[in-house]
Formats: structure tokens, sequence, C-alpha cells
């Protein structure tokens, strides 16, 4: 059976088993004068027969089906021949890439050598088998559970209790799914960098200013040698980034000031929401936008002045990434400043200074912590972000600090070299994993100074 | 006495340059907000300017006539002679008695005016109904994408007309004469993607968004609202609660690429689920709009007053019940709002689709979780990395859509918070 037909078919064993308990928890109490007289009403019971049917075969199926195909890709490779037996984890997807074809028709059988074919054979039963074996299981599994749980159904069981703390369990599952997330990012990246490690050197990686990571096809290939120094990158990314929050920041906390001091309620209401719309809009368009109309026109005005600019800048790229990090400032400088007590700007009011300075001197001093926070936030959005880049910055490793000049990024050079033709296993693909750690964890110090900086000020006030 | 009047006096002058800096501190307030709100305007002009065109299509109609002889029809009962016949003939044989100026040799400069699937149309049409052949039928065609570029945009100097002055002037003979109009582009929102930007559409990316975003929703909001209400109700204060609140602001602030690097290396390498499926990209979506999908929860479970959960509690509900049946229905707009802002997000989200392999060229419609799809940001990346000029009104024209969508989910959210936002 399919997995597509399975699951429904679960769904519905579920509603069967829920109708079953209902119906014999009632069947149960009506001897004793009705459902009064159970510990729980026929819903728990009704209920938890459902969780005993429908919980664990969901979680064979899910198993199965997350490691069903590694499982018989290992017992393909293994019945191979010795000559065909693959030395490389690349060669071993290319063979098993040839014997899936063979097996789905793509490939015809006669182009293809015996044992792929004998394994092409091998990899449909296993399949055919496994899809036998995991409905079998699923449904036994789920029949069984009703069962049991429907011959437990008693007055004297409190069903409630238990159907209860078997949803907490569920809700902690979910809440626990986050460390999970950080555990599989953290893992994900983690391996394959160890294995970028054991190819290139790590002194390589963190001090070479020079990044060309074509590596050879053939081993005797002439100048394909690549090189892997993430230095050129580090520096494109970080001018972006600069350029950015040369924009957001001042035009970010000026507009929080003023929306937060000056501003009538009217206004407020209705500039507020348009700055945001600045946040809501994706990042491909902010890329559209800089490629096409931003890029070109500063290489043009550049050219009207004289200096020479190359049509994808830093530039480019920064400016727009200033204006769709603008509401990020403004939002967090706007929080934080409506944070300080209206008590402090009566005082400096009092004494007779200006708005301009009660909000220089007296508001922004104290807000400083939290806008700090809220700018690093930024920042650290500002080196994450990667549609922008791909399209407007460019691709070429320049190690430069000119903003005409087109450089790249850790996050563009990420997407171009996992997009597109992969080789499996060299470091080309892997350094791909090295800078995503590289992204993560710098961007990850930043959030959490950043958070601690923006909480600890907030808890000040309160 | 000549003391507080030199004071007075000082104090005039400093009030003046402190009163002009007030002024200045405002004007630069006011400045900020005039930027970035311009920056918004001018976005938005660029891309209607550039888009606007690509809901426009141009046609030619044309007065076919369907002579077997001459498409090199032997048996007109026989399905396979007539999927073989020379469709182009009739075509360009149309085209010539509608360009009168043109000449004998000119065929081939004709028949570059009309869209190289025009023939496949009336292949389609001939199948369909053989007994129009033989007679002359009055037929619409797609025009060719350097036709189309040079009707809607002559004299715009960014598109390069590609044309010839011939074939220019065979252009404006067809446009006078009425054969070749402007009409509503429904082809862009009933194709797929196509290599020839006049027959690309969005119909496949939007179906794949679609798709995608149910994946989405299915897994996101109920995960969601059950993380938010297991740490706002049930979590005991102890460490294990504290790593995972802090776990949950981190990813909120986490790249979205990473997410793409995890959806690479757990759900294709390691589970081996297909590439470039809405499954595989739902599933990535997912991870990424928890965090906000739960911190919006959160709040909104935060804000049902203690006196709903006391008077529960005084009934003698268990906490459960309390949750379930008091606190759950009075937190749900707020967090419906905050899970329509999460998909708007996960709806404008490239960068992690194009590492599970979503950027793939795919034609068709996607029928299924597992079918190939691409979705509608990532077209747009697509459309505007492509050479073809014609793709750019295409790109913007998608981006339209795709803020149309976007505007319209955002309203919602806020609609939804006006309404259904109660206060205590």
């Amino acid at each position: 059976m399919q997995p597509a037909n399975l699951f429904p078919l679960i769904v519905v064993l579920v509603g069967i088993a829920f109708a079953l308990g209902y119906a014999r928890s009632r069947a149960v109490a009506s001897p004793l004068g009705g459902i009064r007289h159970l510990k729980s009403l026929p819903f728990y019971y009704a209920t938890r027969a459902a969780f005993w049917c429908g919980l664990p075969a969901l979680i064979i199926f899910g198993f199965w089906l997350s490691f069903e195909d590694k499982i018989i890709q290992t017992m393909v490779v293994a019945s191979l021949p010795e000559d065909l037996r693959p030395d490389s984890a690349g060669r071993a997807s290319l063979i098993l890439s040839q014997i899936s074809n063979v097996a789905s028709g793509a490939l015809n059988p006669k182009y293809a050598p015996e044992g792929i074919v004998e394994a092409s054979k091998l990899l449909t039963t296993l399949r055919d088998e496994s899809k036998f074996m995991m409905s079998l299981l699923v449904i036994c599994v789920a029949i069984l559970g009703a069962f049991v749980a429907w011959l437990r159904i008693a007055p004297h069981i409190n069903a409630r209790e238990k159907v209860e703390s078997t949803l907490r369990k569920i809700f902690f599952m979910c809440a626990a799914l986050a460390i999970l997330t950080t555990l599989g990012i953290v893992f994900s990246v983690i391996f394959e960098t160890v294995r970028f490690f054991n190819k290139v050197s790590f002194f390589e990686f963190f001090l070479g200013t020079s990044w060309s990571p074509q590596t050879a096809i053939r081993a005797d290939q002439v100048g394909a040698e690549g090189s892997f120094g993430m230095i050129p990158l580090f520096v494109g990314t970080l001018l972006i980034s600069a350029i950015a929050m040369i924009v957001a920041v001042p035009v970010g906390l000026m507009s929080a000031i003023y929306l937060s001091e000056y501003a009538s309620k009217r206004m407020r209401g209705i500039i507020k929401p348009l700055l945001e719309m600045l946040a809501g809009i994706p990042t491909v368009v902010y890329g559209f936008f800089a490629a096409l109309t931003v890029a070109p026109f500063i290489a043009d005005a550049a050219q009207a002045i004289g200096l020479s600019a190359s049509t994808e800048s830093a530039l480019a790229a920064g400016l727009v990434m200033g204006v769709m990090i603008i509401p990020f400032v403004s939002s967090l400088s706007d929080d934080v400043i409506n944070a300080v007590p209206q008590t402090m700007r009566d005082g400096s009011l009092a004494l007779g200074a200006t708005q301009a300075e009660t909000m220089t001197k007296v508001i922004f001093p104290a807000a400083l912590p939290g806008i700090m926070g809220g700018i690093l936030l930024a920042v650290s959005r500002a080196i994450g972000e990667t549609m922008i880049v791909v399209m407007a910055a460019g691709l070429a490793a320049n190690l430069t600090a000119n903003p005409l000049e087109a450089v790249t990024t850790v996050t563009v050079q990420i997407v171009t070299l996992l997009t597109g033709d992969q080789e499996f296993d060299s470091a080309k693909t892997l350094s791909a994993f090295a800078l995503g750690m590289m992204l993560f964890v710098v961007t990850l110090v930043l959030n959490i100074v950043a958070l601690h900086v923006v909480r600890k000020y907030r808890e000040q006030y309160e | 006495m000549s003391n507080s009047h030199e004071q007075a006096e000082l104090v005039r002058k400093s009030l003046k340059r402190r009163y002009r800096k007030e002024r200045r501190f405002r004007l630069y307030g006011i400045l900020a907000i005039a930027l970035a709100l311009s920056a918004l305007v001018i976005l938005f002009t660029d891309i209607i300017g550039k888009g606007y065109s690509g809901f426009i299509k141009t046609t030619v109609t044309l007065e076919v006539r369907l002579d077997p002889e001459m498409m090199e029809i032997e048996d007109p009962s026989d399905p396979e002679s007539l999927r073989r016949a020379n469709y182009g003939a009739p075509i360009v044989e149309a085209l010539k008695r509608a360009v009168p100026s043109a000449g004998d040799g000119d065929e081939k400069a004709l028949g570059r005016l009309i869209n190289p699937y025009a023939s496949g149309t009336l292949r389609d049409a001939v199948i369909d109904r053989p007994e129009i052949l033989g007679s002359p039928q009055k037929m619409t065609f797609l025009t060719s994408d350097d036709t189309s570029v040079y009707v809607k945009h002559a004299d715009d100097t960014s598109y390069s007309i590609k044309l010839s002055e011939d074939q220019q002037r065979w252009v404006d003979e067809l446009v006078q004469s009425g054969a070749i109009q402007g009409a509503f582009n429904d082809e862009f929102f009933l194709n797929g993607d196509s290599r020839e930007p006049t027959s690309a559409g969005v119909l496949g990316a939007m179906v794949g968004s679609l798709l995608t975003m149910v994946v989405t929703l299915l897994l996101a909001f109920p995960i969601g609202v059950a993380a938010a209400i297991y740490l706002e109700e049930f979590a005991p204060q102890n460490k294990l609660t504290d790593f995972i609140e802090v776990n949950i602001n981190n990813l909120a602030a986490v790249p979205s690429i990473i997410f793409g690097l995890l959806g690479l290396a757990v759900f294709i390498n390691l589970f081996g689920l297909p590439r470039s499926v809405p499954l595989v990209g739902g599933l990535v979506l997912t991870l990424m709009t928890l965090p906000t999908i739960i911190i919006s929860s959160r709040a909104a479970i935060k804000s049902v007053p203690p006196s709903i959960r006391e008077a529960a509690e005084g009934i003698g509900a268990s906490k459960m019940q309390v949750v379930l049946h008091h606190v759950l229905p009075l937190a749900m707009p707020g967090m419906l709002t905050g899970s329509i802002i999460g998909m708007a997000q996960a709806l404008g989200e490239t960068a992690p689709l194009l590492l599970i392999g979503m950027v793939a060229f795919i034609v068709d419609v996607p029928d299924g979780l597992t079918d190939p799809a691409t979705v509608l940001p990532v077209q747009i990346f697509l459309w505007a990395g492509s050479p073809e000029l014609a793709f750019i009104e295409r790109a913007s024209a998608a981006i339209m859509v795709l803020l149309t969508f976007l505007i319209g989910m955002n309203a919602l959210a806020i609609w939804m918070r006006r309404r259904l936002e109660r206060r205590w």
C-alpha cells in the first residue's frame, strides 16, 4: 500500500477506535445506572482508545518512512558484485541513481551492466516488500492498540487523567521540537564541516585570502586546485552589512524618535504600519529591485562622475538591505524609547530643556543599551540575509573595501555551492557547510548577546 | 542689576540657538520618515511600472486557410497523419495575406513574428475538430516574444528591439489593421513556466506555493499552539524549560538559509526524501515559522486574564480542561493572527528553498506533495536572473501577484485582530 493511502487509513481507524470506545464506555455504564457512575466521561474513554490506536501506529509509520530508503540502499549496494562496489560516497550515489533509473524504467536495462540490472531488481523487490511490511505492521499495531484500549475500558479507570497526561506529553514534545531543530542544525553542519576540515586545513580556511572553490574533476587536471580562504567572503559580508547599517540605523532611529516623541497619535497610526510594510516585503523582491533598478542606477551615476563601478556592487546590495532593515531598527528602538518612564521626560522638560535636548541628553542615554541590542539583532539579520546579496552583490570573491566593486558574501557562496550540479563529497560542496557553520555561530553569538542586553535593559524599569 | 540683564540676554541668545536646534532635530525625524516611505513608494512604482505590461498579452488574429494539401496531410481521417502535418505553413500563409507588403522570400522572417508554440495550438484545434480542415478559420495566436516586446516597449530604451526594420514595418501594419491586439494575459495565470517568455505563467508556482503552505500550516499551527500551551501553562520552572525558551528565541533569529542547510542534510540526505518537492519545502518552512507562531501564541495565552482560569478551576475543572475549554478558545484569535503573519513570512521565503532544489525548471503544474514543484518567490528569482528582458516583466508581474497575496494575508490578520480581539 502506498504511504499516501496508509495515512488516511490510520485516520479512519482512529475514528473507528473512538466510536467503538465511546459505545463501549456507554455500554459499560448502563448496567451501573448511566454515565454518572463512570470515573470519567465517555469522551475520555473514547479519546484514550483513539490515542492507543493512532499514536504507536503513527510513530512506527514515521520512523519507517524516514529510514526505509537508507536501509534499502545499503542493502542494495551490499549486494553488488565485487567489481561494481563503490569505493567512495560519490561513486555510491552515482551507482545508486543508475540503479534506481533502471528500476523506474528511465534507463533501458540493455545499456546497464549486469550487476546493476540485478541490483535494480533487488531494489524493486525490497521496496515492494518494505511497503507491504510497513502497511501490515502499522495496521496491526493500530488495531491491536485499539483493541487493548477497548478491553481496558472499565468504570473505575480514570480515563481523563490518563488522556490529559498523554496530551501533556504531546505538548511537551512539540515544545522540545525547538531543541531538536537546533540540534538538527548543529549536527547537520558539524558532520560535513569536520569532513571539510579533513580535506582543507583549518588555517587555510580562516586565514586564507583567496576563495575559488573549484576542485579537480580529474586527478591530473592542471590549475584546478581550489582555494578556500574565507576572509574575502567575510570582508564582503561585513562591507555590505556596514553599508546597510549606515542606512538603517540613522533612518530607523530618527523615525522611531519622531514617531514616539513628536508625532500625533493619528499620524503614528498611519506611518507605523507603512514602515512595517517594508519588513513584510519578501527579500526576493528587494533582491530584484537591487539587481535591476538600484545597481544599474549606481553604475550609471558613478560613471557620470567619473568613477568606475561594476554592475553588481556592494553599494547597491547594502543600500537596499539597509532599507529592508529600517523597520527592525525603528520598531525595536520605538519599544525601548517607550519603555523609558514618562517621569524622566517630565523631569527634563520641567527643568526647561527642549524636547530635542530631553531626547538626546536624557532619554537616549537611558535607552542606549536597549537600542544597541536592537542594532545587534539588525546586524545579525544583515549578515544572514541571502536573496538581496545573491541577486545584487556578485559572485567574485574580491578582497576590497570599495563599495562600488562587486563582492561576494558567505550566504551567496552557500547558495551557489549547493544549487545546481553537486559533486558529492568534494571539498567544494562540503565548504558550503563549513560556511553555514560559521554563519550560524556568528549570528548565534550576536543574537544571544542582543537578546540578553535587550532583556536585561527592559527589567530595569519594571 | 546689569548682571541679571546680561544673563537674560545670554539666555535669550542661547534660546534662539536651542530652538533652532530643536527644529533641526524635528526635521531630521521627518526626513528619516520621508526617506523610508519614499523608498517604499519607489519600490512599488518601479515594480508596477515594470510589471503591468506582464498582464497584457499581444495576440494576432488571422484568417487561417486549413488547406490539407499545403499542410501535407495525405489522409485527413488518419490521426497519425494529422499529428505529423505541417501546421506552420498555413499560419505563415495567413500572415502573408495579412501583410501585403511582405514579399515572397520573407516567409521565414514573417514566421518569427508568431509564437513558436502557435503551430501546436493549431494542431490541437485540428486534432480536436478535424472537420475544420479545408475551410478558412479565424484564429488568434500569441505573438512571438520579440514582437511582443516591440509592440509594448518600442519607445523604452532599456529594451532592445530584436526585430529587423522589415519586421517592424509589418508589425506596425498588423497593429494598424487591428490584427495585433493587446488583451488581458489570462495565459499568465493558466500556464506553468516556459522557456518562451510570452507563454510562461505562474500557475505552476502558485500551486506549488499553495501545496507548500498547506504542509506548513497543517504542521506549524498545531505544533506551535501545543508548544505555546506547554510553555505557558504546564512547563515547570527548571533548566530544561529555560533551555527550550532560549532555543525558541534563537531560532526566531537564525538566518533562513541555515534552515535550508538543515533541510538538505536531514530531510534529503538522511531521510532520502526527494528533492524539489512541496513536502520537503513545507517541512523546512514549518521549522522556520514555528518560533514566530509559538511566540505570538504565547502572547495570546498570556493576555487571557487569570479570572477566567480561576473561575473554571473554581467549579472543579482540571488544569487541562481549563486550558482546552476556556483559555484556548479565548486566545485563538490572537494565535490565528500570529500564524497568518508567520505564514506570510513563509510564503515570501526563498533562500532555504533554493538549497532543497526548488529552483529546478519545472513546466508541469504539480499534482501532489511529492511532485517536483517550484514556488512563487523562487519563480521570481528564476525569471529575474534570466537573460531575456521579456522575463523581467514576467518577474515583476509575479511579484505583484505575490505582494497581492501577502497584503491580503496581512490585511486579514489586521482585520481579525480588530474584529476578534477582546479587551478585558
